[in-house]
C-alpha cells in the first residue's frame, strides 16, 4: 500500500522493446539487492534531525550522503544567540561532529553547495562538480535572511544573523567596539542587539513599526519589553525607515527616509527570512513561498522530500525548530516505509532568549470579532498577561514578566481544552485552580523547606530541592525517580514542576507537547492506537516489532496499555496477555499491603437479598475471612484472603450465584442506585431496576481506566450520579444523562449530556458513550480528564447529535461484550490459570 | 527418586520444577520454612530466584510485572534487578538472591542466599 503511494512517479506504462524489458528487470533486481541511496541537501537542523529519526527506526534502510554548504558538522543554530552574547562557545553548540557521520556510515560533503538537481537521471551536483545519485532526496535548505534592497547593502560591515560565519564577523567587529545598528526589532534582531551589547558595543535597534516583535507581541507587552531593554542600555529608533547604508569602502552610517543620518561601525540586517527554495525551483518542483509539500513531506516529485524552513505546508511556513522537528519525524517515518504518521501542521510558541527577560507568546493573541480577551496588567510588577478565547477555548496568549503558566496555556491551547470550568481563575494561573497543578513559582519560593509537597509519599520541599541540586536533576521524571514526589496520585505535579523551574532557573525546559507513552517508544497513545488499527497489528510482538520498540519486552507502563488497546481493537481475536496485566487484573482480586487479597462480588445495582447475604456470611465463615466491609460502591468486600484460597472461595461464591465485581480492574466497577419510586416518596422512575439493567449491560467490559455508574431516582441525587463516569438522574419526563464525573483525588462533577425519554435510550446512549471512551481515551485516562481533553461538544457530536454513529458505537460495544461477559472467577474455580494459585513447590 | 533428592540436598540443590511450569515473563513461589522464594522466568527463558519480599516494604515480588531482567514490585512499583536482587537506582535496597541451576529442563534452587545482600 505504502510502496504505491511512494512510487507513483515511477509507474510508467509505455511500450518497451523486448531487449529493454530485459534490461529493466535486471537493473531493478540489482537495485533490490543494493541499499537505496538517500541524499540530503542542507546540513542543518531539520535535515539532520530527519536522518537521526530515520536511523532510530530504520538504520539499515539507506546509504546516506549529505551536502552542506557550511564547512562544519551540524550545529544548534538556535544557540548562536548565546554564542554571540559570550554565554556559550561554538564547541558547546555542536550537535553532530564528523565522527557521528562516520559512525553512522554517512558520507558528508562539507562546504559543498549544491547547484543542480537532475530529476530525470536522479543526480545531484555541487558547485565543485561533486555528483551523487539518489533514489530518494531530501531538501532541507533552510531559509535566507532577507536583505533590504537599498544602496550600500553590500558594503563590508553589513551582516545578517544566520550562521557561524555571521557570528564570527560580528564578534570581530565587536573587538573594535564602536556603534552597532541592528535593523529589525523582531526576535532575531533583539537577540543580536543583546549579544552585541554584551560584547561591549554601543547598540541601536532600528524598527520600521512602533511595536517591537509585532508578530509575537501585542502593544502593551511590547512596551514592557522595550522598557526593560532600554534599562539594559539598548537604544531604539522606532518607526524609522532605512533609506541607504552609507560608506565608501566599509560601513560608516545609515540614512533614514526623514533625512536623519547616524554613524555606524556595524550594521546587522535582521528584518526577516524567506524560505530558500531556489534550488527546488530551478529543478522544476512546485514552489510558492516555499517548496510545497504534502502531509508526508513529499514535494510534487514523490521521490523528493522537503523539510524545515524551506517548506510550505498547507499554506504555512515555519521559522522555529519545534514544528521542523515534528516534520522530521514524519518524513523519517515515511522514508522508513512505515507510513502511519502524518504531519498536520503545528501550533508554535515563542520565547525570547535574552537572559533575565521573561516573555512568552503563542497562537493568535490578537483575536477578532469572534474572540474574547482576558487581560491582567500589573505595571508595578512589570507583569502583563493576555489570553484570547473563542468558545471557551484558548486561541492564543501573550505574557510578559511572569511566564510560569505559559506552557500550561500552550498545552490547553494545543489540546483544545474547554476552560469554562475554571475560566474565572484562568488568568491567575494553574496555582489558583486549587487542585492538581499548584504551579506557582512565587508560592513555592515562599514555602518553608519542611512544607510537604507530596502527600502520598510524604516528601518535603527541602528533600526535592536537595535532590535537584545534589543529583543534578532536570526533569519531572528524574525527580519522581529520585524522591518519589508526584509519582503516585500526581496531584502535586504542578508544585514539583514549579520547584524544578525555581531551583534550576533558566535551565529548566518542559518537554514540548507530544509525550511518548513511555521510554520504550517514540510514540504517544494516539499514534499507537492508530497504528494498531490502520496497520492491523494484532499482537504485542507485532506492535513492538513494527514500531521499533527500544526494549525487548516493554515495561510495566507500556505493556498494560498495549494489552488494553489490542483487546479493545480486536475483540474476540486478540488473546489477552496475562503477564502484561497488573497483579490485580491478572488474578482478579486486589492485592493488599500484606500480600493477601480482597474479593468483592457483584451486587447488581447495589441490591441484595437475605439469601445472598446468608451465602456471603456462610462463605466468609467457612474461609475464616478476617474482615467483611461494606464498600463505598454499595457492595461487600471480603478482605485478607490468601492467594491459594482464591479459587476455592470463588467456587463457593459462584455456586451461590455471584460473579466477579471487577473491583480490581480498569473495568466497569459498580452501578450505584437509590431505591427510587418503588419506595421513595419522591422517586420518579425505577432507578434500582435501571441500575441493574445498566450493570447487566456493561459488566465485564475492560476500559482505559475504571468506569463507574449510578442512577438516582430524582434530582435529590442520593446515588451521587453526578460524580460518576456515567450518571443517570431520573426526572418526571424521563432521564437526564450525565458524563465525565468522579470523586477521588480531583473531584469533578459531571457534564450534562442530554435528556432522553425511554429506558432503551438510556441503554443505547450509555453503550455508545462507553464505547467511544473505550476506543479513544488514553490508557489510564479516566472519563473526566478525557472529556476535558476532547471537549463535551465533541462527545455530543458523536453520541447525541449523530444517531447513526450512536447506533454503530452501541453495536460495536455489544459485539465486544459477547467476548467479555464471562465470569473470570468461575473459570478459575474450574481450573483456568491454576498455576497462579499454587506454589511451585513447598519444601521443608 | 528420594535418594536422588537427598543427594542433591547434600549439595544444597533442590529440584523445584520445570522451566515450563513458570509462565514467560512471570514467576512462581517456592514456600520454605524461612519464607517464600520467588522464581522468575524472563522472555529469554533465564531463571532467577529472589526472596519474595521487596526491600521497600516487603511487597511480594513474585506478583510483579517482569520486564527485561527486572521485576516491578506490585505494591509501590519499585523496580528490582533479577540478577542481583538490587533495587534499580535511584532506589536503594536489595532482595536476597538464591543460586539457581538449570539442568535440561529442570530447575534446581539452593536455599542458601548469597552473602552479598543484607535482606535475608
Ligand atoms: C474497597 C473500596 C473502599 C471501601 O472499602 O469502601 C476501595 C478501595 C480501593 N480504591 Fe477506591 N475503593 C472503593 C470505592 C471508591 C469510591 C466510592 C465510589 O465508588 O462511589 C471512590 C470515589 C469515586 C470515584 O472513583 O470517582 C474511590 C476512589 C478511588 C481512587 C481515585 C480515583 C480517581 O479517579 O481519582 C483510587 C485511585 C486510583 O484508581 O488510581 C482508588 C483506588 C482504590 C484501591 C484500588 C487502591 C489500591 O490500588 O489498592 C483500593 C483497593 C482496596 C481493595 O483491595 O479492595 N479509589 N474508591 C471501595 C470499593 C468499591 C467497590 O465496591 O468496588
Ligand atoms: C540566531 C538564531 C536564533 C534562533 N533562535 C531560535 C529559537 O530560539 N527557537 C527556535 O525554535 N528557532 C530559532 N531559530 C530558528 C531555527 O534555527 C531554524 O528554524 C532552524 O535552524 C531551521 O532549520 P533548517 O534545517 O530548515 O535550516 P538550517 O538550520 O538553516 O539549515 C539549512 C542548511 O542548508 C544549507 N544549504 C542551503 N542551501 C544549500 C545548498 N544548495 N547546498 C548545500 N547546502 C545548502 C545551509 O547552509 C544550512 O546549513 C533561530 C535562528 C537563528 C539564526
Ligand atoms: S481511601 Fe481508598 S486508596 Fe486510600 S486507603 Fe482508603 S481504600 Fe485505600
Ligand atoms: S513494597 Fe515493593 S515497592 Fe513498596
Amino acid at each position: 500500500m505504502w510502496a504505491h503511494s511512494m512510487d507513483n512517479g515511477v509507474h510508467v506504462t509505455v511500450a518497451i522493446p523486448v531487449a529493454w524489458t530485459f534490461f529493466f528487470v535486471l537493473s531493478s533486481e540489482v537495485e533490490a539487492n543494493m541499499k537505496q541511496r538517500l541524499v540530503l541537501i542542507g546540513n542543518g537542523m531539520a535535515g539532520v534531525r530527519t536522518l537521526e529519526e530515520l536511523l532510530k527506526i530504520a538504520p539499515e534502510a539507506y546509504e546516506i550522503t549529505v551536502f552542506g554548504a557550511e564547512p562544519y558538522g551540524n550545529y544548534n543554530r538556535i544557540l548562536l544567540s548565546p554564542v554571540l552574547a559570550g554565554e556559550k562557545t561554538i564547541e558547546q553548540i555542536m550537535l553532530n561532529d564528523d565522527a557521528w557521520y562516520a559512525d553512522n556510515g554517512i558520507t558528508l560533503h562539507k562546504g559543498k553547495f549544491v547547484t543542480k538537481i537532475d530529476r530525470a537521471k536522479r543526480i545531484v551536483r555541487a558547485a565543485d562538480g561533486t555528483e551523487e545519485k539518489y533514489d530518494r532526496l531530501i531538501l532541507a535548505t533552510g531559509s535566507m535572511p532577507f536583505i533590504i534592497p537599498i544602496p550600500g547593502k553590500d558594503l563590508p560591515g553589513v551582516v545578517s544573523f544566520r550562521d557561524i560565519h555571521d557570528v564570527d564577523r560580528m564578534l570581530a567587529a565587536a573587538q573594535r567596539k564602536g556603534h552597532a545598528v541592528v535593523i529589525g526589532g523582531g526576535l532575531l534582531g533583539l537577540e543580536a542587539a543583546n549579544g552585541l551589547l554584551k560584547q561591549g558595543m554601543q547598540v541601536s535597534v532600528v524598527h520600521l513599526l512602533d511595536t517591537l516583535m509585532e508578530k509575537q507581541l501585542d502593544k502593551p507587552a511590547a512596551a514592557l519589553l522595550k522598557r526593560s531593554l532600554e534599562e539594559r542600555g539598548l537604544n531604539f529608533l522606532m518607526g524609522a525607515q532605512t533609506e541607504a547604508i552609507l560608506g565608501k569602502d566599509k560601513v560608516e552610517g545609515i540614512r533614514f527616509k526623514d533625512g536623519l543620518e547616524i554613524s555606524a561601525d556595524l550594521v546587522v540586517m535582521a528584518v526577516g527570512i524567506r524560505p530558500n527554495a531556489e534550488l527546488a525551483k530551478s529543478t522544476g518542483l512546485h514552489c510558492e513561498r516555499g517548496v510545497v509539500v504534502n502531509d508526508t513531506l513529499q514535494t510534487f516529485d514523490p521521490r523528493v522530500y522537503a523539510v524545515g524552513e524551506c517548506v510550505q505546508h498547507r499554506g504555512e511556513t515555519y521559522g522555529l525548530v519545534a514544528p521542523l522537528f515534528e516534520q522530521a519525524k514524519v518524513c523519517a517515518n515515511h522514508l522508513a516505509q512505515l507510513g502511519y504518521a502524518r504531519y498536520e501542521g503545528s501550533v508554535t510558541s515563542t520565547k525570547l532568549k535574552v537572559t533575565g527577560i521573561d516573555l512568552f507568546s503563542a497562537g493568535d493573541f490578537v483575536g477578532d470579532d469572534s474572540t474574547q480577551e482576558m487581560v491582567l496588567q500589573d505595571p508595578g510588577r512589570g507583569v502583563y498577561k493576555k489570553v484570547v478565547l473563542k468558545d471557551n477555548r484558548i486561541q492564543g496568549a501573550v505574557m510578559y514578566g511572569d511566564t510560569l503558566d505559559g506552557s500550561w496555556y500552550f498545552q490547553l491551547m494545543r489540546d483544545n481544552t474547554d476552560i469554562s470550568g475554571f475560566r474565572d481563575n484562568l488568568l491567575f494561573g494553574q496555582a489558583h485552580l486549587g487542585d492538581s497543578g499548584h504551579g506557582d513559582d512565587n508560592r513555592v519560593a515562599a514555602m518553608d523547606d519542611s512544607a510537604e509537597i507530596c502527600g502520598c509519599n510524604g516528601v518535603c520541599k527541602g528533600d526535592i530541592v536537595k535532590a535537584i541540586t545534589d543529583k543534578k536533576l532536570f526533569t519531572l521524571d528524574e525527580v519522581r525517580a529520585h524522591t518519589k514526589a508526584s509519582s503516585s496520585c500526581g496531584s502535586c505535579t504542578g508544585l514539583v514542576e514549579a520547584l524544578l523551574a525555581h531551583t534550576l532557573g533558566g535551565e529548566y525546559s518542559q518537554s514540548p507537547g507530544k509525550k511518548p507513552l513511555c521510554p520504550c517508544t517514540e510514540h504517544n497513545h494516539d499514534e499507537l492506537r492508530t497504528a494498531i488499527r490502520v496497520e492491523g497489528l494484532k499482537s504485542m510482538r507485532a506492535v513492538m516489532e513494527h514500531l521499533n520498540w527500544k526494549t525487548e519486552d516493554g515495561c510495566p507502563k507500556c505493556r498494560p496499555a498495549l494489552n488494553y488497546y489490542l483487546l479493545c481493537q480486536w475483540p474476540g481475536e486478540y488473546k489477552d496477555d496475562n503477564q502484561s496485566r497488573f497483579i490485580n487484573e491478572r488474578v482478579h482480586a486486589n492485592i493488599q499491603k500484606d500480600g493477601t487479597y480482597s474479593v468483592i462480588p457483584r451486587m447488581w445495582g447495589g441490591e441484595t437479598t437475605p439469601k445472598e447475604l446468608m451465602a456471603i456470611a456462610r462463605i466468609a465463615e467457612k474461609w475464616n475471612v478476617p474482615t467483611v466491609h461494606v464498600t463505598g460502591g454499595q457492595r461487600i468486600d471480603l478482605l485478607g484472603i490468601k492467594k491459594d484460597d482464591l479459587p476455592g472461595i470463588w467456587g463457593d461464591l459462584s455456586q451461590a450465584g455471584f460473579v466477579s465485581g471487577h473491583a480490581y480492574g480498569k473495568a466497569i466497577r459498580t452501578v450505584k442506585t437509590c431505591v427510587g419510586k418503588t419506595w421513595c416518596r419522591f422517586g420518579t422512575q425505577d432507578s434500582t431496576q435501571m441500575g441493574i439493567d445498566l450493570e447487566k449491560l456493561t459488566w465485564g467490559s475492560w476500559t482505559p481506566h475504571k468506569f463507574k455508574l449510578a442512577v438516582s431516582g430524582c434530582p435529590r441525587n442520593c446515588a451521587e450520579a453526578t460524580i460518576k463516569d456515567f450518571g443517570v438522574v431520573c426526572v418526571d419526563s424521563g432521564y437526564e444523562l450525565h458524563v465525565g464525573g468522579n470523586g477521588g483525588v480531583k473531584v469533578r462533577a459531571t457534564d450534562f449530556l442530554c435528556h432522553v425519554k425511554t429506558e432503551d435510550e438510556v441503554k443505547e446512549y450509555c453503550a455508545a458513550f462507553l464505547q467511544l471512551y473505550r476506543e479513544e481515551a488514553h490508557y489510564l485516562e479516566r472519563t473526566a480528564p478525557w472529556v476535558e481533553r476532547v471537549g463535551l461538544a465533541y462527545i455530543k457530536d458523536r453520541v447525541v447529535e449523530d444517531a447513526e454513529n450512536r447506533a454503530t458505537l452501541a453495536k460495536r460495544f455489544a459485539h465486544s461484550q459477547q467476548f467479555a461477559q464471562h465470569d473470570p472467577w468461575k473459570a478459575r474455580a474450574e481450573g483456568v490459570d491454576a498455576y497462579e494459585y499454587s506454589p511451585l513447590k513447598r519444601v521443608g | 527418586m528420594q535418594q536422588a533428592e537427598k543427594k542433591i540436598a547434600a549439595d544444597n540443590w533442590i529440584e523445584v520444577g520445570r522451566v515450563g511450569d513458570i509462565p514467560r515473563l512471570g514467576a512462581r513461589v517456592v514456600c520454605t520454612r524461612d519464607g517464600d522464594i520467588a522464581v522468575f522466568r524472563t522472555a529469554d527463558d533465564a531463571i532467577f530466584a529472589l526472596r519474595d519480599s521487596c526491600p521497600h516494604k516487603g511487597g511480594p515480588l513474585s506478583q510483579g510485572i517482569v520486564h527485561g531482567h527486572k521485576v516491578a514490585c506490585p505494591l509501590h512499583d519499585w523496580k528490582i534487578h533479577l540478577d542481583s536482587g538490587l533495587a534499580v537506582a535511584p532506589d536503594e535496597g536489595c532482595a536476597a538472591r538464591f543460586p539457581v541451576r538449570i539442568d535440561g529442563d529442570a530447575i534446581y534452587l539452593s536455599l542458601t542466599p548469597d552473602d552479598a545482600c543484607p535482606n535475608k
